[in-house]
């Protein structure tokens, strides 16, 4: 299904991801850990085109989706949504329209321009509010929301995309652990209720091991693990963050069983 | 650090810097009288008159208008009435040519911003594009399609429009490098178009100040198509011409004009800062 062949990507002298190649051979919730830098960004970017790859190839369905250019590249985008970091909302917009949004590419320009989507349409938009619990949200502009509702509606946006694959990259790092839990569920459910495939960007071990039935490991760009969560073992992920024998799983989690002041100050000192 | 330092005298180093600093303070003053000076006797040289010969005759003119209609006042009324609707045209050439200026300045100042250009290595382009509409004088636009297309104005409203394209697109451009790119990419990433990124992108979080810096060059604009009138644009800077060629004892139809002006200038500029400062307050306030 999804064929990741020698994937390189260079900044100048900096390369970011370097000839990583993996196999999917059908939907499965995908969770990619390391290090902040070790190019799980870049790779997440490059599927979903934001980033154009040095070499290799990133096959889906039989088709390289890393030469589609013009129209063919934006249907891919829009078969291949992307949750952000920082939500990417349109923070100005009222929540509906921003779900909207996810119909881009297959709306004629004018008719979006000028706000005019269809009756069917914006009804699907408040159906995916509801099913991710903030339809009472739906009117009010997005930037009056907080961090866990406003990445709720990036993944509202991203189902209207009505996508095959959903990217998400690094998509609770700025939410508190109660909302991060509630966006992580989220994305599982879509998982499994749609059967669409997931891939996330993740920076703690253990939301990796509850969600995703993959786990690729990557430090400085290469793939140094690729496997189920059961096989990443304290020792693995030692390798994958590059930390030493002091290294500790909890100073990677987010889980609300630590205090939240505690699990900050931790996830602070493995940043550094 | 600096206690166990006695040589190191403060004071003295302070006096020194300042005294370095009242030098070069001293020498760039100097410079700019020179230059002031120079300029001045360069074109009172090449003036016909000469500057001094003409100072004492300067307020001849508002004399005159003021002598003319103070024992007429009673007719400025009606020369308000009369010369209202060409008031109206020049506001409605300034506010078309404002519209379709902003237009056009809004296509160039995206075309032109760098991480939001749709051609990136176009930008030097698009840049000295809007450098040279805003480098031509409207007036100079304005003559060349009088003569083309005739007095009238359409040829003004071109002229203008113009001008303003460039002279808002540059101030556009600034305001675009402000805007935060992650809507944009949120947009990108679904698929949009270019054009749909820059207009739910970018124009929601740009559009007040853009709004804004319209509204100033709507009252340049305003003044602008009053002069545009003395060169056959229509509008009433035709009529001030007009009221000004029929000579002494007639000028109070040009002091009706130039109050009527005043008052335009007044009420717009009045109306485009309270709109400006109600949507600061609101931008601040959300």
């Amino acid at each position: 299904m999804l064929v990741v062949d020698q994937l390189t990507k260079r900044f100048g002298a900096n390369t970011a991801v370097d000839n990583a190649s993996f196999t999917v051979d059908r939907p499965k919730m995908i969770g990619i850990i390391g290090r902040s830098g070790a190019g799980k960004s870049t790779f997440l970017r490059m599927m979903n085109r934001l980033t154009d790859a040095t070499e290799g190839e990133i096959r889906f369905e039989g088709r390289n989706v890393l030469a589609l250019k013009g129209a063919e590249k934006r249907a891919w985008q829009s078969d291949c949504a992307m949750i952000f970091q920082q939500f990417n909302l349109v923070p100005r917009m009222d929540v509906v329209s921003n779900v909207l949004h996810g119909t881009l590419a297959k709306r004629p320009a004018l008719s979006t321009v000028f706000n005019l989507y269809p009756r069917e349409d914006i009804h699907r938009a408040i159906d995916i509010l509801e099913r991710l619990g903030i339809a009472d949200h739906a009117a009010k502009r997005a930037e009056a929301l907080s961090g866990g509702q406003q990445q709720r509606v990036a993944i509202a946006r991203a189902l209207m995309q009505d996508p095959k694959v959903i990217l998400a990259d690094e998509p609770i790092a700025s939410l508190d652990p109660m909302n991060a839990q509630i966006v992580m569920e989220a994305l599982r459910r879509i998982h499994d209720e749609d059967g669409r495939m997931v891939i996330a960007n993740l920076h703690t071990l253990d939301t990796a091991r509850r969600y995703c039935d993959r786990v690729i490991g990557m430090r400085d760009g290469r793939i140094v693990f690729d496997g189920t969560p059961e096989q990443l073992t304290t020792g693995v992920a030692r390798d994958i963050y590059g930390a030493g024998a002091d290294f500790s799983e909890d100073a990677t989690s987010t889980e609300i069983r630590d205090p939240v002041a505690e699990t900050e100050i931790r996830q602070a000192e493995v940043a550094i | 650090m600096m206690h166990s330092d006695p040589p190191f005298d403060t004071r003295a180093h302070y006096m020194a810097l300042m005294a370095r600093k009242r030098l070069y303070g001293g020498i760039v003053l100097a410079i700019f009288v020179a230059l002031m000076v120079s300029g001045f006797i360069l074109t009172n040289d090449r003036n016909a008159g000469g500057f001094w010969d003409g100072l004492p005759q300067i307020f001849d003119f508002p004399a005159a208008v003021l002598a003319d209609t103070i024992p007429k006042l009673d007719r400025l009324p009606g020369h308000f009435l009369r010369y209202f609707p060409s008031l109206m045209e020049t506001v409605n050439i300034a506010a078309v040519s404002t519209l379709i200026g902003a237009g056009l300045a809004m296509l160039l100042s995206l075309l032109s911003t760098r991480g939001l250009a749709r051609w990136p290595r176009l930008i030097p382009l698009f840049r000295r594009i809007m450098d040279i509409m805003r480098a031509i004088p409207e007036i100079v636009v304005a003559l060349v399609l009088i003569f083309v297309l005739g007095g009238g104005p359409v040829p003004a409203m071109i002229a203008i429009a113009f001008h303003t394209a460039g002279a808002l697109g540059k101030l556009f451009s600034e305001v675009n490098e402000n805007a935060d790119l992650k809507p944009v990419e949120g947009l990108q990433s679904v698929g949009g178009t270019w054009f749909q990124r820059m207009w739910l992108g970018v124009v929601p979080q740009v559009s007040p100040n853009y709004f804004s810096y319209a509204l100033l060059r709507f009252e340049i604009n305003i003044r602008a198509s009053a002069i545009l009138g003395f060169v056959g644009a229509g509008g009433i800077g035709y009529d001030l011409r007009n009221a000004m060629a029929w000579g002494q004892g007639r000028f109070d139809e040009a002091a009706a004009i130039f109050i009527l002006l005043f008052l335009t200038i007044v009420v717009f500029d009045q109306l485009s800062s309270h709109v400006r400062n109600a949507m600061i307050a609101k931008k601040g306030g959300h």
